[in-house]
C-alpha cells in the first residue's frame, strides 16, 4: 500500500478505487455473506463453507466476500448474490442445503430463486 | 440497473421499500453489512477518511469542535451530554498529554449496537477517534473493548494496521504534523468498566472501580491527564458530521436530540434486529412498523429501554417520541440502545428481578449503597416472586431505591433500581397481586402457580408423563393423568409438550 502524503492523494485513491470496484462489478459475480458474530451464531459459517464447496465443485469463480451485520438478525444467515451489472439480491435464512440450488439457478442460469429472496440492495446504499 | 431488477423479478422490493428499512436513516450504520470490514479500500471508496482529510487540511481544531457543538450531537452512550462541549472541555485543559478513549465496553444483556459497528465498519470508529484527537490535541487513543468480542477486536486490529499503512493513522497523518496512535485495551467483561472512571482505572492496570467525579475526565482522566471518553456510536457519527456539516445533522431527528438513534431491537418482536432511526420517532413505529409487532398477534405489554439500568414503558406510552428527554420524561431512559419488547406472558416483577440480578451481580462493591442496596433489593423482589412478599416490601423497595439513587458512587448503583422503579410505577397492580393475592397474573413465577390436568381434555397419551422433569405425573394409557403438586417443580414442560391443551396453569 502506498502511503498517502496529502489529502489529494486520498481523493485520487478514492477515485481509482471507485473505478476499479465498478469495473469489477461489471465483470465479476459477487457473493456476500453476513459474517458478523450474529450471522455466525445463526450458522453463516456453515453456509459460507457450503458456498465454497459448491463453487469449487462446479469450478465457478466468484468474488466471495464477507461483510458485517446489516441489521436483520431474524433473517440471518444472509447471502447476497450480484451478477455482473445486476442488483445485489439478498437471500434470507440461507442454510447449506439451499446453496446448490442458489448456485445452479441464480449464479449459473441468472434466475433468482424468488421464494427465498428478501429484496435487493439499492445502488445508493 | 432498474431493467435488471425487472429481469430478475419485477416484484422484488428494494431494501428501501422493506418495512424494516423504510423508516430507518443510516448514518453510523451506513457501511455495516455493505462493505467488507477487513478491506480499508472499500471504506475509502465510500468516502472513508474524507472527513479526516477535511478536518486536517481545511479546519482548525476549534472549527471541528464548533461543528460538533453546532450539530447538537449528544453522547450515544446514554447520558446524552453534548459531544462538542465535551471535546471543548478537554481541549481547554492545560495539562498534557491528552487522551482519546472509546468506550466499547458494551455489556447490557441483549445489546449489540457497538459490536456491530466494530465488526462491520471499524474504520468509521478509527476515523471518528482520529478527528476527536485532532480537535482535542491528543496523540494517543485507546479503544476499551471487552475480550468477549473477539471478532470485533480482530477487525479493529486489522483496521488499525491498514490505516497505519496508508498513513491515515500513526505518524504524520496525510503528510501533516498531526500524529495519532491508537491502542486496544481488552477488558475482562466487568459491567462496571463501562463507567468511564472505572474504565480508565482498568486501562491503567488497576482494578476496575469508579471514583467520584469531579474531577471529570476532561480535566483529570487517564493517568490524571485530560481525557475524552465517548461511546462507539458517537465517534462513528463524527466523520459524517464533519463531512456533511452541522446543519445536515441537526436537521435530522428531534430539535433537542438531533440525529439518529441506534437500537438493538429484541425480545417478543417479529423482526429482531439492529436499527438506526431518526430521533423523535414514536415507539409505536419502531415496534410495529419496523419491528413488525408482537409474534402470534399477542398484545404488547412493555418495552424496556436503557438495558438493565433503564426502565420499562407500558402500552399507554407507545406514542412517546424516542429521544433523550422524552424517554426520561416518560419514565425510561435512552441508554446505550438496548430495546427489549415483552408481551403479556411476561411477569413484570420477574422481568425487573432479572435485570436486578444482573446489575447487583455486576456491582463492583466499592460503595455501600450499591453493594448492599442491590442485594437487599434483590432479596425483596425474590421474596415477592417466591410468593413470600410482605405488604411492607413495596415501601422497602422505594426506600432502598431512593438511597441507592442518591448515595451510590457511580451510575451503576444510581440506576440499578431503575427497572424496578419503572415496573412498580407502571405495573403496580402486578406487584400487589403477587403480595396480597399470592398470584402471578402472567403465570410465570413458580412459587405462585400450580399445574393440573384438565380431565375432560386429557387423552391419556402419556407424553407429559414421560417428559416430566420431576416424575410428578401419574396415570395410565387413555386415562386422564394427574399431577402431584408436591413433587411438581413447575418447569412447565408438560404444558409445552401437551398436544391437547390439557394442562391448566393457575
Amino acid at each position: 500500500m502506498p502511503r498517502l502524503d496529502n489529502a489529494q492523494a486520498l481523493t485520487d485513491l478514492r477515485e481509482s478505487l471507485k473505478n476499479s470496484f465498478q469495473e469489477r462489478r461489471a465483470r465479476e459475480i459477487s457473493i456476500t455473506v453476513g459474517m458478523g458474530t450474529c450471522g455466525q451464531a445463526a450458522g453463516a459459517g456453515d453456509t459460507y463453507q457450503a458456498l465454497e464447496r459448491e463453487l469449487a465443485g462446479r469450478g465457478v469463480t466468484v468474488n466471495l466476500r464477507t461483510v458485517g451485520c446489516i441489521g436483520m438478525c431474524v433473517k440471518e444467515p444472509l447471502v447476497d448474490i450480484q451478477l455482473p451489472g445486476a442488483p445485489r439480491v439478498t437471500y434470507a435464512n440461507v442454510r447449506p442445503a439451499q446453496v446448490p440450488r442458489l448456485i445452479e439457478e441464480h449464479v449459473l442460469n441468472g434466475q433468482a430463486v424468488t421464494e427465498w429472496t428478501l429484496g435487493f440492495v439499492p445502488d445508493e446504499w | 440497473m432498474e431493467t435488471d431488477v425487472a429481469v430478475i423479478n419485477p416484484q422484488m422490493p428494494s431494501y428501501s421499500e422493506l418495512p424494516f428499512y423504510s423508516k430507518q436513516v443510516r448514518i453510523a450504520l451506513k457501511n455495516c453489512g455493505i462493505i467488507d470490514p477487513e478491506d480499508i479500500d472499500e471504506y475509502i471508496a465510500r468516502d472513508g477518511y474524507q472527513a479526516l482529510a477535511k478536518a486536517l487540511t481545511e479546519m482548525e481544531p476549534d472549527d471541528v469542535i464548533a461543528t460538533m457543538k453546532d450539530s447538537g450531537l449528544r453522547g450515544r452512550g446514554g447520558a446524552g451530554f453534548s459531544t462538542g462541549i465535551k471535546w471543548e472541555f478537554c481541549r481547554r485543559s492545560r495539562n498534557t498529554p491528552k487522551y482519546v478513549i472509546c468506550n466499547a465496553d458494551e455489556g447490557d444483556p441483549g445489546a449489540f449496537m457497538d459490536r456491530s459497528i466494530l465488526e462491520g465498519d471499524p474504520h468509521s470508529l478509527l476515523e471518528g477517534m482520529t478527528i476527536a484527537a485532532y480537535a482535542i490535541g491528543a496523540e494517543h487513543g485507546y479503544v476499551y473493548c471487552r475480550a468477549e468480542y473477539p471478532l470485533a477486536i480482530a477487525h479493529l486490529k486489522t483496521a488499525i494496521a491498514q490505516a497505519e499503512e496508508y498513513g491515515l493513522l500513526g505518524k504524520y497523518i496525510l503528510g501533516t504534523e498531526f500524529c495519532f496512535y491508537l491502542h486496544i485495551k481488552e477488558g475482562a467483561g466487568a459491567f462496571v468498566c463501562g463507567e468511564e472512571t472505572a474504565l480508565m482505572a482498568s486501562i491503567e492496570g488497576r482494578r476496575g472501580e469508579p471514583r467520584p467525579r469531579p474531577p471529570f475526565p476532561a480535566v483529570s482522566g487517564l493517568w490524571h491527564k485530560p481525557s475524552n471518553v465517548n461511546n462507539v456510536k458517537s465517534y462513528a457519527m463524527a466523520p459524517q458530521i464533519v463531512l456533511n456539516g452541522a446543519d445536515w445533522f441537526s436537521g435530522i431527528g428531534a430539535p433537542k436530540s438531533p440525529g439518529t438513534a441506534i437500537f438493538a431491537l429484541t425480545g417478543n418482536i417479529n423482526r429482531t434486529g439492529l436499527i438506526e432511526v431518526p430521533m423523535g420517532i414514536p415507539l409505536r413505529e419502531i415496534i410495529y412498523d419496523i419491528g413488525g409487532g408482537i409474534p402470534d398477534g399477542k398484545p404488547f405489554k412493555a418495552v424496556q429501554t436503557g438495558g438493565p439500568l433503564g426502565g420499562c414503558l407500558p402500552a399507554s406510552a407507545l406514542d412517546t417520541p424516542v429521544d433523550f428527554d422524552s424517554l426520561v420524561q416518560a419514565g425510561a431512559t435512552m441508554g446505550s440502545g438496548g430495546m427489549i419488547v415483552v408481551d403479556e406472558d411476561t411477569c413484570m416483577v420477574e422481568f425487573a428481578r432479572y435485570f436486578l440480578t444482573f446489575a447487583s451481580a455486576e456491582s463492583c462493591g466499592k460503595c455501600v449503597p450499591c453493594r448492599i442496596g442491590g442485594q437487599r433489593l434483590l432479596e425483596c423482589l425474590t421474596r415477592i416472586t417466591d410468593g413470600n412478599g410482605l405488604p411492607e416490601d413495596l415501601e422497602e423497595i422505594e426506600y432502598i431505591s431512593r438511597n441507592m439513587r442518591e448515595a451510590s458512587l457511580c451510575a451503576l448503583g444510581q440506576l440499578t433500581p431503575g427497572p424496578v422503579m419503572a415496573a412498580l410505577r407502571f405495573f403496580k397492580e402486578e406487584y400487589e397481586a403477587h403480595i396480597y393475592e399470592k398470584k402471578c397474573p402472567a403465570k410465570v413465577c413458580k412459587g405462585l402457580i400450580t399445574f393440573s390436568v384438565i380431565e375432560e381434555k386429557c387423552e391419556g397419551c402419556m407424553v407429559c408423563l414421560r417428559n416430566c422433569s420431576s416424575d410428578a405425573i401419574t396415570g395410565s394409557k387413555r386415562m386422564p393423568h394427574t399431577i402431584d403438586i408436591e413433587r411438581c417443580s413447575r418447569c412447565g414442560i408438560c404444558a409445552t409438550v401437551c398436544k391437547f391443551d390439557a394442562i391448566r396453569i393457575e
